[in-house]
């Protein structure tokens, strides 16, 4: 017999109760992703970045049907002209909402500035905001992190920070009002998934708001493995854009993270030191007392 | 009463880290004509964003950097 499965998960974490016994599985519907009173559909967050092509970035968007599209600013330059414009018009035709980022800001004013120019240019007040305080390991900066976002949010600005797995860092962000916070599993592009479960997890029992792992994940199961932990979702560019086939690495993210929300609803076993026969052992054949 | 020397003097501005000489009462909306960016794009002076509407009346001074904006990919 198989173990009864764990209480129901951490209510902070549930917007819906999970569905009893026997039930079919839930609509992605009616378990949205909640961000300042926005409902999404997806748990997957999706980078622009590092794709062979737009048109793999096109046909990778329309295989995991994420709930936003990051997108960054960059100077405008004879160069660059041409591909801004392409870019420009294939967010146009994907129509998926977009989170521009503050990526490559190392001070508070630089950040506020760049979001100001985003949510002009893009047209929302949507920021993935990140200030970097070491360029070796594109660590966010801690100590100003707070700071911005606390000015962004008077601002209007609906603030997904990107931190660190810090737990005081995160809990302080809520205290100023982001109303979801996005800590990194490992630094950006390196795809080593979660090298702090610890953290993470406790992070997860802690924070009251939707926490979506940002940057570091490399493998579907990384996804996975968040999810089932709580996190309410999962941001990622780079496993995806370098992947050999990025269309259907994906849309293996997409199934991961739907199967790992599955997971932490339905609540998981609780792990035992000993074995424990699934088939019961009453009547077994050829038994006898040794 | 007449104009000082330094009033009438064109102004160097720094646009995208490129020096632009512009005439003394200059504009940012006279930078970016003198410019010509590729919409969209926005705008930031000395690290302060300026909005559209102000391009018009946002004057320039001598060393100003400005900073012009375009979408591209990120993560």
């Amino acid at each position: 017999m198989n173990p009864t499965p764990a209480a129901t998960p951490a209510a902070h974490t549930a917007p819906t109760p999970p569905p009893p016994a026997h039930a079919a599985p839930a609509a992605p519907a009616a378990d949205p992703l909640i961000l300042y009173g926005q409902h999404f559909s997806s748990r997957l967050l999706l980078g622009t970045a590092r794709y062979p092509s737009p048109a793999l970035l096109e046909q990778a968007v329309a295989a995991a049907q994420p709930a936003m599209l990051t997108a960054a600013l960059r100077r405008q330059s004879a160069a660059n002209a041409e591909a801004s414009r392409s870019f420009w018009t294939l967010l146009q035709n994907m129509q998926t909402p977009l989170l521009p980022n503050t990526a490559g800001c190392h001070s508070v004013q630089e950040a506020i500035s760049t979001a100001e120019m985003a949510r002009e240019l893009y047209g929302t007040d949507w920021i993935k905001l990140e200030i970097i305080g070491d360029d070796y390991t594109l660590q966010p900066d801690t100590l100003n992190l707070v700071g911005a976002a606390d000015q962004l949010l008077r601002r209007g600005f609906k603030v997904l920070p990107y931190s660190t797995e810090d737990l005081v860092l995160c809990l302080r962000l809520v205290d100023v009002g982001c109303q979801a916070v996005m800590p990194w599993a490992a630094p950006i592009g390196t795809g080593k998934g979660p090298l702090n479960p610890l953290a993470l997890r406790t992070l997860r029992e802690r924070v009251q708001v939707p926490l979506l792992v940002d940057a570091g994940l490399g493998l579907p199961s990384h996804a996975c493995q968040v999810m089932e932990w709580g996190y309410d979702g999962v941001l990622l560019n780079t496993a995806v854009a370098l992947a050999l086939d990025p269309v259907r690495m994906a849309q293996a993210f997409a199934a991961a993270v739907r199967a790992g929300r599955d997971a932490f609803l339905a609540g998981t076993m609780t792990p035992q030191d000993s074995a424990q026969p699934s088939t019961p052992v009453l009547g077994t054949p050829f038994w006898h007392q040794p | 009463m007449s104009t000082s020397p330094e009033a009438t003097a064109p102004l160097q501005v720094w646009l995208n880290q490129q020096a632009l000489e512009l005439p003394a009462s200059a504009t940012l909306a006279d930078a970016l004509a003198a410019a010509r960016p590729t919409e969209p794009f926005a705008a930031a002076l000395n690290l302060q964003f300026v909005p559209k509407n102000q391009y018009a009346q946002t004057a320039l001074a001598q060393g100003d950097r400005i900073e012009l904006i375009s979408p591209v990919t990120g993560g």
